[in-house]
């Protein structure tokens, strides 16, 4: 069994404030696997820890946070071990990232071919002919017509779908091993996010590249992702295969989450909503984060936190109605 | 950024909060903020309420109980600490045989009246007309704009000048004359402020409620510039004493026997030559203090105000 | 047929761009809204979806009088409003009111909650204070929220209980329209179920109707009774929400569904990708607008522009697939 691309356990990243008197547990032990290959879609509320996660895997937290336990594997090397210069040579090579605006991913004062070189230039020290060649290779990659007229534009000259476009070539453009993406498609319209996740699904296929999507949005994760996480107040609430979430949610919450979102073929009338609102992680509630909005919750729920269960293979969620099954 | 080991100490943040008494998060809460400034001012302020009592003497010369003061045999006597300075009078005299303590005391009067009127009358020439000017647009904010690039081409403290000497001397003059010199920059910012608060949701909302223009301006606009004229304020505060200083050194200012610290400067001009350095230092250092806490304070409430340059 | 509370006929909005630094002259013109016709019934939702550009926000905003149209007319109640005046023109503003996208900048971060929802009350009607409070408690009720809201301040309050206040304050008046732009689509999915069912009650409770503008084809066939699609300023396809689940005959549409997410990993779909990009409204292609993208356009596509027709009852298509050519 080849090692897997990316191992994290039990990783924690609180933020400080106030002179180190508000600790507000952002990602609170979350563990998970991943394979060449494999997409595994991180999904979550706003709150719940997700971007704060991909940042921890990056290391690129801001000043008043910081990763106060667990390990990350990546390819066999813990990168909480790394100083500062090892982890920028994983940055932008092994190990990258595309975010959700990508008006705000690229410089308006430079070419996008520029842009696309800059990785290229640090990692892999291309220059000249070769360096455009391959400019134009990637802009063929990603669908985006007449490269070598393109290399010399700037990005308030495309459109929203086409920068998108760029940025993702900027994330492959050194053949990483992780590719994380943050909400990539929220600011891009439905067709042409429908284009753009055809186009990412065509990349991963081809270069055997490990992707973990993070969104809120259960669709993008049925499209896309092989196996899933869903995040609730920072602690992994339950992980598995897609098609076992899906069909066989155990926690509550993605239970919920499944129901609560309108279908295109559902004629009733009411959608099933979840009462209350998320935590507020500095005061998060005791116990179980969820048990003040969960229909099953039990007296075990409101007095201590529940340890991640076996469900089924690969399956587990973090939830005292699973508990002994 | 994180330096080389990314974990940091865990078993002190994993397990619990750190919990601060009430008492030590205000006071840390406190100690972060611009005590040095606000203590100034807040001296400065005391100081100009409570002059009277707080005076050894009057400030222009012979009083009924006091006959020593003013009296010319006193003149130039240097502060208590030097050779032939008298311990009555510890900051020594000036060239009329007065008391510069109790002059400098009852010179803080003037400048904070003057500074806080003037400061006010600017700002609220400055923040109506950027309201105006950005709010209804059209050719009320071209009008308003052009006597903005006007004014802003005079020399604003020539210009103070010029006007100060053509009207009668008397503090108020000296109020409304900086106010109006001083007003451009708020209009200016606010009008931008102004530009971009049209633009939000809840001011549409109102406009489709069915609120009038004024009502919009007086409830939806004013409250959300004033944080930013608040701070464009409290920054004039240095620039005006500084105005009325000069104002006052040029003999243009309020008006003698007064003893604003500018005319007080001036007095001086002729003792520097002589060595009597006192009168002349002191109500300067009194001008810098005071001029580098409205700054300072000035400048801890702009970043404070503005969440985005507030790091963590 | 209920009766028709609104109706817009063949509104129109162009921009003008203009060059020229001193002396500006207009060398094109976008037309946002070009064409746009459908009415609202009463205790109606009629549902606005397309992409960005499509014109369904200007479309709003000339409904609200917040811009001006270039032509055509909004009937409120029969009466075109944009003549009238004083007294009439403040009876069409208490009958239509709007929820905006934005919960963090929907609400005066100064004003606290009881004023925010009381404004439209105070504005347009003299009440005495007591009757003012006990309408703003009223309206908290009916939204779901606790009555000591009424001192609190916008940012004391979570995405989704913002927007139950701007539901409240467009309440406050008993319009008879409200019309809701993206009114769920920047908050948490598990508070957009709360919200949506919540508008669904106050519809049954008050009927009021809605106008809704979404991007999201499943939440806008959820709610809506009519929807239309826009495509680049005009309307493509108009029918029932019941219609268009079933059978959208659009090629557009058709290409909404196929690019809607699925909610199952199994779902397949019908897949109809649409290649190329939403073109600039400055320039639009020739012809049907829709036909450079269009996998069954024929030639006449792209030389005459198809016109709304009705193909079944309730059901109007723009395409010279299902329309003969006038």
């Amino acid at each position: 069994m080849a090692q897997p691309v990316l191992e994290v356990k039990q990783l924690q990243t609180y933020f400080f404030s106030a002179q180190g008197t508000r600790v507000v547990k952002a990602v609170d032990g979350v563990s998970f696997t991943l394979n060449a290959g494999e997409t595994l879609g991180v999904v979550g509320e706003s709150g719940s820890g997700k971007t704060v996660t991909s940042m921890s895997l990056l290391r690129l937290l801001p000043p008043a946070a910081r990763i106060v336990g667990g390990e990350i594997w990546f390819q066999g090397e813990n990168l909480l071990t790394k100083s500062e210069r090892e982890m920028r040579e994983l940055r932008g090579s092994q190990l990258t990232m595309i975010l959700q605006d990508p008006m705000m991913a690229l410089n308006p004062l430079f070419t996008i071919g520029a842009q696309i070189a800059e990785p290229l230039r640090i990692h892999r020290r291309m220059r000249g002919a070769r360096l455009v060649e391959r400019i134009k290779e990637l802009l063929r990659g990603v669908r985006i017509p007449s490269p070598e007229v393109r290399i010399r534009e700037y990005p308030h000259q495309m459109s929203g779908g086409m920068r998108q476009r760029i940025v993702g070539a900027i994330g492959i453009s050194c053949e990483p091993q992780l590719l994380i993406a943050d909400e990539p498609t929220t600011s891009l319209d439905v067709t042409i996010q429908a284009q753009y996740l055809n186009l990412l699904k065509d990349i991963q296929q081809r270069s055997r590249l490990a992707m973990i999507f993070i969104t809120h949005n259960i669709g993008i994760v049925a499209k896309m992702c092989d196996n899933v996480g869903v995040m609730y107040a920072g602690k992994l609430v339950e992980r598995g295969p897609v098609r076992t979430i899906f069909n066989q949610p155990a926690h509550p919450y993605t239970e919920a989450l499944l129901q609560a979102v309108p279908k295109l073929t559902d004629r009733s009338k009411r959608l099933w909503s979840i009462e209350g609102q998320p935590p507020d992680l500095a005061n998060p509630p005791t116990g179980c984060p969820f048990h003040p909005r969960c229909p099953h919750a039990e007296d075990r729920c409101r007095r201590e936190v529940p340890p991640e269960f076996q469900v089924g293979e690969n399956h587990s969620t973090r939830c005292w109605l699973w508990e002994g099954r | 950024m994180d330096s080389s080991h990314a974990l940091t100490t865990t078993e002190t943040f994993a397990n619990q909060t750190v919990e601060l008494s009430w008492w030590r998060r205000k006071a840390t809460k406190i100690l972060n903020g611009p005590i040095v400034s606000l203590g100034i001012l807040a001296a400065l302020l005391f100081v100009a309420v409570f002059a009277d009592f707080l005076a050894p003497y009057p400030y222009n010369g012979t009083s009924r109980y006091t006959p020593e003061v003013g009296e010319l045999r006193n003149k130039y006597l240097p502060p208590m600490w030097q050779a032939r300075g008298k311990p009555q009078f510890i900051l020594g005299t000036d060239q009329q045989g007065r008391d510069i303590l109790s002059r400098l005391i009852y010179g803080s009067r003037i400048s904070v009246k003057v500074a806080v009127a003037a400061v006010l009358v600017s700002g609220i020439i400055g923040t109506a007309l950027g309201i105006l000017s950005g709010y209804i647009g059209g050719w009320v904010d071209q009008v308003i704009m052009r006597i903005t690039d006007a004014w802003l081409a005079l020399p604003a403290l020539t210009f103070a000048i010029l006007l100060a000497a053509v009207v009668k001397p008397s503090e108020w003059n000296i109020v409304v004359i900086l106010g109006i010199v001083y007003w451009t920059r708020y209009a200016r910012v606010i009008r931008g402020e102004v530009l971009s608060l049209k633009e939000r949701d809840y001011v549409r909302l109102a406009v489709v409620a069915g609120c009038s223009r004024l009502r919009i301006m007086w409830t939806h606009i004013l409250p959300n510039v004033a944080n930013s004229a608040v701070v464009i304020a409290t920054l004039q505060l240095g620039v005006v004493v500084i105005a009325e200083a000069t104002l006052s050194f040029l003999g243009v200012g309020v008006p003698s026997p007064q003893p604003a610290w500018g005319v007080m400067l001036n007095d001086g001009r002729a003792g520097l030559m002589t060595g009597s350095w006192w009168l002349s230092v002191f109500p300067g250092l009194c001008i810098v203090f005071v001029v580098l806490a409205a700054s300072s304070l000035g400048d801890w409430f702009r970043v404070w105000s503005d969440p985005q340059l507030r790091q963590l | 047929m209920s009766d028709t509370l609104l109706e817009i006929r063949d509104l129109k909005k162009h921009f003008p761009v203009m060059k020229g630094i001193i002396f500006q002259k207009p060398i094109g013109l976008v037309k946002a809204v070009d064409g746009v016709s459908y009415s609202i019934g009463a205790g109606e939702t009629v549902g606005l979806v397309g992409e960005s550009g499509c014109g369904k926000t200007t479309t709003m905003k000339m409904i609200l009088m917040l811009e001006k149209p270039t032509a055509g007319s909004i009937l409120f109640r029969g009466e075109d409003v944009q003549n009238l005046v004083g007294k009439d023109f403040r009876a069409y503003r208490k009958g239509v009111q709007a929820v905006f996208q934005d919960p963090y900048s929907s609400l005066n971060p100064r004003m606290r909650v009881g004023d925010i929802i009381a404004e439209p009350l105070v504005v347009n009607e003299a009440l005495p204070k007591a009757k003012v409070r006990e309408r703003v408690h009223e309206l908290l009720n009916l939204v779901g929220l606790r009555p000591a809201s009424i001192d609190l301040f916008p940012h004391e309050f979570s995405g989704g209980q913002r927007q139950r206040i701007a539901i409240a304050r467009a309440l406050s008046l008993n319009p008879s329209l409200i019309i809701l732009d993206e009114p769920v689509s920047a908050l948490d999915v598990s508070i957009r179920a709360q919200i949506m069912n919540l508008l669904q009650d106050l519809q049954e409770q008050f009927g009021v109707s809605y106008l809704l503008i979404a991007h999201d084809l499943a939440a806008i066939l959820h709610l809506s009774s009519t929807v239309a699609v826009m495509y680049l300023g005009k309307i493509v396809e108009l029918a029932t929400s019941e219609q268009l689940r079933v059978e959208p005959l659009h090629p557009y549409s058709k290409g909404l569904f196929s690019a809607a997410l699925p909610t199952h990993p199994d779902e397949s779909r019908e897949e109809m990708i649409l290649t190329g990009e939403i073109p600039s409204p400055l320039n639009p292609p020739s012809g049907c607008h829709f036909h450079p993208r269009c996998p069954f356009a024929k030639p006449v596509c792209s030389e005459v522009e198809p016109m709304l027709q009705e193909v079944a009852p309730g059901h109007q298509v723009a395409c010279h697939l299902y329309t003969a050519v006038a």
